[in-house]
């Protein structure tokens, strides 16, 4: 198993395999909004939480389908799928790797995009930790997407329609908390919710994403 | 009290479910038209009208129900889809997607209702409360159920996996709920009919209201037999196509 997740890590890394091509969207989104909203500091800084969860979320999305898609098309996924490790265990390390390539760097690269967008400073602290927190859910819920639209010719835009809505839940807190941290309250609960969203995504999407693959290969 | 659980799958046979059907859809759909039909006009022209919100109170027949039924039908997919997984009945799975059409147009009755509603009385169209939001999520929901079904063409491989979607999404669809009552206060009242209330509205509304209900539940059933019905004919249909392709060759 950590054989695989090298060697996911180790083709994202490689060219072509789209590593950075996330961040590279989430800078350029974080760039695009002051010119389509105004360079007003004040504003920038109220939306700014909001903006970079968004832009997580969706750069996190545009990643996923290379999940399962690449190792379907040469036959990889299914060698994993008979191999002798469960294919749970599969998907929950694909969806790990995907994270380590896509959701630390965008945790990472957060706090200087909120700089651009004039984010309080009070927040940084919240996007971080809340970054750290539920990006592990966009990957996981991401590779249940993933997994559903494997055996699909056009599943990219389909996947997106299934992936989004349930993105919700993670976004709606991750973005309480940091506009809560920039307000200087309580950041607990939201916090709390978040969390429990990702350990839940974390402990059971991987046993839907594996029966959805298993049907795929059938 | 000994129920034949046997007897009561056998229900499901295809060929068993389009007998039934064949001779219960006519009576089901009559008696849903007579109610729903009856419901309304009692709601619209038999009730007055309230002393602060005028006529626009009687949208209410429709909005409530339709409301409930976008719910309580993704209940139903719920069940069906368990249904399909756990026994495998083709007619649960095909039922489940016929629902979703109109579960999806249940949503959005309540949604356009509501907006016309909302206009007179809050005086907005829309408002992101946490009510109003859950549907437009539900919406969602119902979209992209119905967009797997679409793109998968084999119908098995298609059940299989908007079945697992159905079961994920259904425990979204309830944390996103709760999510949103988190994010934003309600502009929307409370509910307008729980059981354990003691009086929810006035029984002059309240009386008409029921029959409206009933009259939405009896159409989403005839409506829900008729699509599967033609779910159960196209699959068929294809089954005979191929055939005779088969012997062509």
């Amino acid at each position: 198993m950590i054989r695989l997740l090298w060697r996911d890590i180790t083709l994202a890394f490689r060219s072509g395999g789209g590593f950075g091509l996330g961040l590279g969207f989430f800078l350029i989104l974080v760039t695009l909004v002051p010119f389509g909203v105004g360079p007003n500091g004040e504003m920038l800084s109220a939306i700014a939480p909001g903006i970079l969860w968004v832009g997580a979320l969706l750069a996190c999305l545009l990643s996923l389908d290379r999940i399962f898609a690449l190792d379907f098309e040469d036959g990889s996924l299914d060698l994993l799928a008979t191999a002798p490790i469960p294919l749970e265990g599969v998907v929950a390390m694909k969806a790990l790797a995907h994270w380590i390539t896509t959701g630390l760097p965008l945790v990472i690269a957060a706090p200087a995009l909120g700089f651009l967008l004039h984010l309080d400073s009070a927040a940084y602290r919240w996007l971080i930790v809340t970054l750290l927190i539920g990006t592990p859910a966009l990957s996981f819920i991401g590779s249940f997407g993933a997994a559903l639209t494997v055996g699909l010719k056009r599943g990219g835009l389909l996947m997106s329609l299934l992936v989004l809505p349930l993105y919700i839940p993670t976004l709606i807190f991750g973005a309480e908390v940091v506009r809560r941290g920039a307000g200087g309250f309580l950041v607990a609960t939201p916090l709390a919710m978040q969390a429990g969203i990702t350990l839940g995504a974390i402990a059971l999407l991987p046993f839907a994403a594996a029966a959805a693959i298993r049907v795929a290969l059938r | 009290m000994a129920i034949n659980w046997n007897a009561f799958w056998e229900w499901a046979n295809p060929r068993k479910f389009m007998r039934w059907t064949d001779r219960a859809l006519p009576v089901i759909s009559v008696l849903a038209a007579v109610i729903f039909v009856g419901g309304l006009v009692w709601g619209f022209f038999f009730t007055p009208d309230d002393y602060r919100q005028g006529a626009t109170v009687k949208i209410f027949y429709i909005h409530v129900p339709s409301a409930m039924m976008a719910i309580n039908i993704w209940a139903m997919m719920l069940v069906a889809s368990l249904v399909w997984i756990v026994r495998r009945h083709h007619v649960s799975a095909l039922a489940a997607k016929s629902a979703a059409a109109i579960g999806m147009t249940m949503t959005l009755i309540a949604l356009i209702t509501g907006a016309v509603w909302g206009k007179p009385m809050w005086g907005t169209y829309w408002e992101w409360d946490p009510r109003l939001t859950s549907f437009l999520i539900l919406l969602l929901f119902y979209i992209g159920y119905m967009a797997l079904w679409e793109a998968i063409d084999n119908p098995d491989t298609a059940a299989d996996l908007t079945s697992v979607l159905c079961l994920v999404g259904s425990v979204f669809a309830l944390l996103s709920r709760y999510a949103v009552l988190f994010w934003n206060q309600g502009l929307h009242q409370g509910a307008s009919l729980s059981l354990d209330a003691e009086e929810n509205v006035a029984d002059v509304y309240w009386y008409p209201a029921l029959v409206a209900i009933a009259g939405f539940i009896l159409l989403f059933v005839s409506l829900v037999l008729l699509r599967t019905r033609t779910e159960i004919r196209a699959r068929r249909l294809h089954a005979l196509e191929m055939r005779e392709r088969v012997k062509d060759a």
